[in-house]
């Protein structure tokens, strides 16, 4: 039998839900271990260290999936530390490829970011307006350091070489089988390629009108939040008014929020040809917006258009962060 | 040195560049500041595009259509007004100076307003300065 693909996951800036996604698989992994090792998993599975990674030969993985982004200078070290043991490195969910709901950080400081975090919450009792420091000196001897605090938000491919992308928060655990499939079976893309099926949200969305009826492009007249009403849950919902990033997303989803009501966000990344995620969204939006006062109702809406446009792509657009 | 801006101007062929050959036409002065890029419609030019122009070095964008109702293609321009609307306030959010881009509904017969439009734009990128905090962030 030829020898098992050493799998290594990495988790840096994330929440680890992508992880969660392939411990979804529950018996496909276990299938799936049959061709597959599983070399190293931390900080969240296996009881391994840094330093195990460190230790390891170089290119001694297969296949690398890192998620979460980068905001402190250990997730940059241990990116670069992952590129030299994995032969291939695939940023895994939208936040290593494209920053995530994290990247929404990088339109405020560090000064705001901190005193919301570590003073101002309901939930914090922060009189004296202590935040955490690089680097402390505890009884005059013990020399304590924390990793150092990144100006903005950095995507993987900032970093290091990036070999392959994998969109969504997290990515639904049937596209990580596929994706897995497609590893195993060696059936991988053109290197720097999205592992992905190719369709936007609305193709694999079963309300898409086109699809449907055949129907065209209606104009939205109005624009509504979900927290507006219950929108009725056959109809196409950006045509009831609830805007929605189904057109200009990657559906390897197969549309799980739309089948739950809830409007698409854009976590499945960009479909290909778009660079700038929200830079897209502002023009297929706006594209439909009847008129002035519907484009008006929606700057009234979301105040704040940069965090519902760019919702899981804020760093990878043209503007990084705030100027 | 003089700080001379770099305008980017994206301009319809129907009304904006037709209005930019009048202009030479009746011999209208207007500073050297703007490269012209023709395009089909103002609403072909994605929000994307200006902030390339931006990243790449641009002090100034300028979009420039034909008057409501005037678009060749119908509702191009509408679609421009609101697409660049949006963009408009992404840019202030993220505290990029939006008076460094530009809208302008500028006719074939309106030669005399593209030189105005050009030279009043360009005085104002001489008192805002180069446009370096994006440039820096990307490089």
């Amino acid at each position: 039998m030829a020898d098992k693909i050493k799998l290594g996951f990495l988790l840096l800036g994330g929440c680890a839900g992508c992880e969660m996604s392939v411990v979804d698989l529950s018996e496909n992994l276990v299938d799936a271990l049959e061709h597959v090792e599983i070399a190293f998993w931390a900080p969240t599975v296996a009881d391994v260290k840094y330093d195990d990674l460190e230790s390891m030969e170089d290119d001694a993985i297969d296949v690398a999936f890192i998620d979460g982004m980068i905001r402190l200078d250990e997730h940059i070290h241990m990116a670069r530390v992952m590129r030299k043991k994995a032969k291939t490195l695939i940023a895994y969910g939208v936040c290593s490829a494209l920053g995530g709901t994290a990247g929404m950080g990088s339109l405020h400081d560090k000064k705001d970011l901190f005193e919301k975090a570590f003073k101002n919450t309901p939930t914090t009792d922060n009189p004296e307006g202590i935040y955490p420091q690089a680097e402390c000196l505890v009884d005059g001897k013990y020399d304590l350091t924390l990793p150092v605090y990144q100006d903005k938000v950095r995507l993987l491919n900032q970093i290091v070489d990036v070999d392959f992308y994998i969109g969504g928060c997290p990515p639904h655990y049937s596209h990580v089988a596929a994706a897995l499939d497609a590893i195993v079976t060696g059936k991988l893309p053109p290197k720097g390629s999205w592992i992905t099926n190719g369709k936007a949200v609305c193709d694999v969305c079963e309300r898409n009108p086109a699809a449907k009826d055949g129907e065209h492009r209606v104009m939205l007249n109005r624009i509504l939040r979900t927290v507006d009403g219950v929108p009725d849950d056959d109809t196409c919902l950006l045509q009831q008014g609830y805007v929605c990033f189904g057109p200009i997303t990657q559906g390897d989803c197969g549309g799980s929020c739309l089948n739950v009501n809830i409007p698409c966000r854009g976590c499945g990344g960009p479909i290909p040809g778009v660079d700038d995620f929200g830079a897209q969204a502002a023009s297929t939006i706006g594209s439909i917006l009847k008129d002035e006062n519907v484009t008006n109702q929606l700057r009234e809406k979301y105040p704040n258009l940069s965090k519902f446009f760019y919702r899981y792509a804020l760093p990878s657009g043209i503007l990084p962060k705030k100027m | 040195m003089e700080f001379t801006p770099n305008i980017v101007g994206f301009a319809c062929q129907w009304c904006t560049y037709a209005g930019a050959d009048l202009a030479g036409n009746l011999r209208c002065k207007y500073p050297p500041t703007v490269k012209l890029i023709k395009v089909p419609c103002s609403g072909r030019v994605k929000p994307e595009y200006v902030l390339k122009a931006f990243a790449q070095g641009a002090d100034g964008v300028l979009v420039g259509g034909c008057h409501f109702g005037d678009c060749h293609y119908k509702d191009g321009n509408y679609k421009t007004k609101n697409r660049m609307d949006l963009l408009k306030q992404m840019l202030e959010e993220f505290g990029f100076d939006p008076r460094r881009f530009r809208r302008e509904w500028i006719s074939g017969a309106e030669g005399k307003k593209f030189a105005e439009v050009i030279t009043e734009f360009t005085e104002e990128l001489k008192e805002l300065g180069p446009n370096n905090k994006l440039i820096e962030e990307v490089v």
